[in-house]
């Protein structure tokens, strides 16, 4: 294991910047995002939640997919994915255990076939700087998940105490970063990370929500909770924004679009949200008419479709975003413990 | 405010019991103290879980569009703030007044769960209000705060004054004050073009186009806003263009000028904390100077500065030029 002093965490930036670019938490007019570190930043690795999840990075907000040109009866459909083989790599750093887990939750749908090459080529491209956490908060609860916050996985992980970071490389490409900075840090920490490791366990023992019952969510109860009475009151002041859904670490439903250029047509695409009254509309019309069916269709698929199909993983990873976030308090753990199981409560 | 609460679900017992309202509106507890929701309670045993306290904050007027709509009356709490919104929808025909019961409920100005832990205080379990102290446990201590710096910020500079009541319930004298609604816009009016634009620059563009703004505003009220229908040609989810985020806020502001009660709720549920009320604010500002003072929502009729046409009107180019007549 090696160790950095934080007061030297500039130069690692720094260092790290010289030869590719570098995603970090950075605090922009008041709120703390995921951005490009660049000298004068103001870097918060302390602040346990970004309001936008690291997915940017690899799934972003938006993402132009092609342009077409025509020229008579003439269509050129032209690639503008980048290949990023032949590009600098780049780093994630400080992403929290449930945040790279949520990165898992997307793998399995991105890179499942038909693959989503846009995807493959920034998660080939990326590097995971995992960060520990050490004072969860009371919306937390990875932990009924099965995620450690304490040891997350990722190229590299770190922890962070009052007076160093330490770091320790889990992957091929964890080294290679590692090899490329080792000057700066020194050797230790092991006594260090395993006593912080023990205090944020039982820290997280104790959080409010880290013993929710989920058993009632599995395949074979679908059509019983989809048929359960208890939507119309959850949903009720449900305002159909798309809060929850755009500060989500593992939603990924997005809409492509075409857009006329000067020079052709633009085809992006971009996130949607099962909250919004337009998602998956068709020529018919929309296939869910109200806001209960919708809202019901975000926790059912967190909770029920998705696990059904991907061995009994969950979609949610319980960073708790959804927690802070949403306007009228609503929740996936006010759900959860309305028809998760019987021990909730 | 205990009190207070008791006193709500007594009279919307009676209210209930007496089939004088089938429904009534009001707050359900939450899991916290902090994250109380938004509900409708039609029986007597689910008015048990009524909740009122320092975080009902938000504004109820709007489910009113849908809710009375409904077989039989809706009884529902508003705080003075809300009743502005309301007559404003009741003016636009949006909500059935005759089907409406308005019980009027005292403030004191509410809490922003976000300012508490802007203070450093992480892990929140539990807060308690008393008097001008806000004492918050958290997983890791106790601290105690000061409440005028932790209320919501439409509650910082609030002086409105209940508007509509078919019935109150008021238990507490609310101090007097003295605020000035418009310090803010007056430091952006005081910036030079390059440092305003810069400001909203820098605050817009952590805008992630979750629209709850739009869907909480009481002043949003078209049945298909514009932006969520594919035909209009200018429908959209992305937020990636800086310029079109830009637009977005500002011609939401321009739509709901003259309209916007000042109830703050565009400003308490964006995830970004980017401060909109400011731009809705800066309009309110300049029809007060342009057209006379007016307040939306302190009537449920009569015309308003920009729909009615006078003679004596400021011209349009004598409002370009930012200078009233």
């Amino acid at each position: 294991m090696l160790k950095i002093a934080k007061e030297r965490l500039n130069d690692l930036y720094a260092k790290i910047a010289e030869s590719m670019g570098l995603f970090i938490p950075i605090k922009r007019a008041g709120e703390v995002n995921y951005a490009v570190w660049a000298e004068g930043k103001e870097v918060s690795l302390e602040t346990l939640k970004t309001v936008k999840s690291p997915k940017n990075a690899f799934f972003p907000q938006t993402e132009n997919m092609m342009k077409f040109k025509t020229e008579g009866k003439n269509l050129e459909v032209i690639d503008i994915r980048k290949d990023w083989s032949e590009e600098k790599s780049f780093v994630m750093f400080g992403v929290k255990a449930c945040d790279y887990k949520a990165i898992e939750v997307l793998d399995k749908v991105f890179l499942a076939e038909p693959v989503d090459t846009y995807y493959q080529l920034r998660r080939k491209a990326g590097i995971i700087v995992t960060l520990a956490c050490s004072r969860p908060e009371e919306s937390c609860f990875c932990k009924a998940f099965g995620i450690d916050a304490t040891s997350p996985l990722g190229d590299v992980t770190t922890w962070m105490d009052e007076t160093y970071l330490y770091w320790q490389a889990n992957t091929e490409k964890g080294e290679a970063l590692t090899a490329l900075v080792q000057d700066l840090f020194t050797e230790g920490g092991e006594e260090e990370v395993a006593a912080q490791k023990e205090t944020t366990a039982a820290i997280i023992d104790k959080l409010p929500y880290s013993n929710l019952d989920l058993s009632r969510f599995k395949p074979e109860n679908l059509n019983e909770l989809f048929n359960a009475s208890e939507w119309e009151e959850m949903s009720e002041a449900c305002l159909g924004c798309g809060t929850c859904t755009f500060v989500c670490p593992t939603c990924q439903c997005f809409d492509i679009r075409d857009f006329k250029t000067n020079e052709g047509v633009l085809r992006y695409r971009c996130w949607d949200s099962c909250m919004y009254s337009d998602f998956t509309l068709m020529a018919h019309g929309n296939s869910r008419t109200t806001q209960m069916q919708r809202f019901r269709q975000r926790f059912m698929h967190k909770l029920v479709y998705y696990p059904s199909q991907n061995d009994g993983l969950y979609s949610c990873v319980g960073c708790g975003r959804c927690v802070n976030k949403c306007p009228q308090n609503l929740n996936i753990v006010k759900v959860i413990k309305t028809l998760g199981g019987k021990n909730n409560d | 405010m205990k009190d207070v609460e008791l006193k709500m679900i007594e009279r919307a017992k009676e209210l209930l019991a007496s089939g004088e309202v089938a429904r009534v509106i009001g707050w359900k507890k939450g899991e916290f103290y902090f994250d109380p929701v938004p509900a409708s309670f039609e029986t007597v045993e689910e008015l048990d879980s009524l909740v009122y306290n320092y975080f009902c904050g938000a504004n109820l007027s709007k489910y009113l569009i849908e809710m009375s709509k409904k077989e039989g009356k809706t009884a529902v709490f508003l705080k003075p703030c809300d009743t502005y919104s309301f007559n404003q929808l009741v003016k636009e025909h949006r909500i059935k007044r005759e089907n409406v019961y308005v019980i009027a409920v005292e403030c004191l100005a509410k809490l922003d769960i976000n300012k508490i832990k802007a203070q450093g205080v992480t892990g929140v379990t539990d807060v308690e209000v008393v008097d001008k102290q806000v004492k918050v446990t958290s997983l890791y201590g106790e601290v105690v705060l000061n409440k005028p710096d932790v209320v919501l910020e439409k509650c910082s500079v609030c002086q409105k004054t209940h508007q509509v009541k078919d019935e109150e319930i008021i238990l507490h004298e609310r101090p007097e004050r003295d605020v000035n609604r418009f310090a803010q816009v007056a430091e952006l009016e005081a910036m030079t073009e390059d440092e305003c634009f810069a400001f909203w620059r820098n605050q817009l563009s952590k805008c992630i186009r979750c629209n709850a703004c739009r869907n909480v505003c009481p002043a949003c009220s078209c049945v298909k806003c514009v932006f969520d229908n594919p035909a209009s040609g200018i429908a959209a989810k992305a937020n990636d263009d800086k310029f079109e985020e830009q637009l977005f806020h500002i011609i939401r502001a321009f739509h709901v000028a003259g309209r916007c009660t000042d109830c703050g709720e565009c400003s308490r549920v964006c995830p970004q904390n980017i401060p909109l009320h400011l731009l809705n604010r800066k309009f309110i500002k300049d029809i007060d100077s342009f057209y006379g003072e007016y307040q939306a929502g302190e009537t449920a009729e009569g015309k308003t500065p920009l729909t009615e046409y006078t003679e004596g009107d400021t011209e349009p180019n004598d409002v370009f030029k930012g200078e009233a007549k």
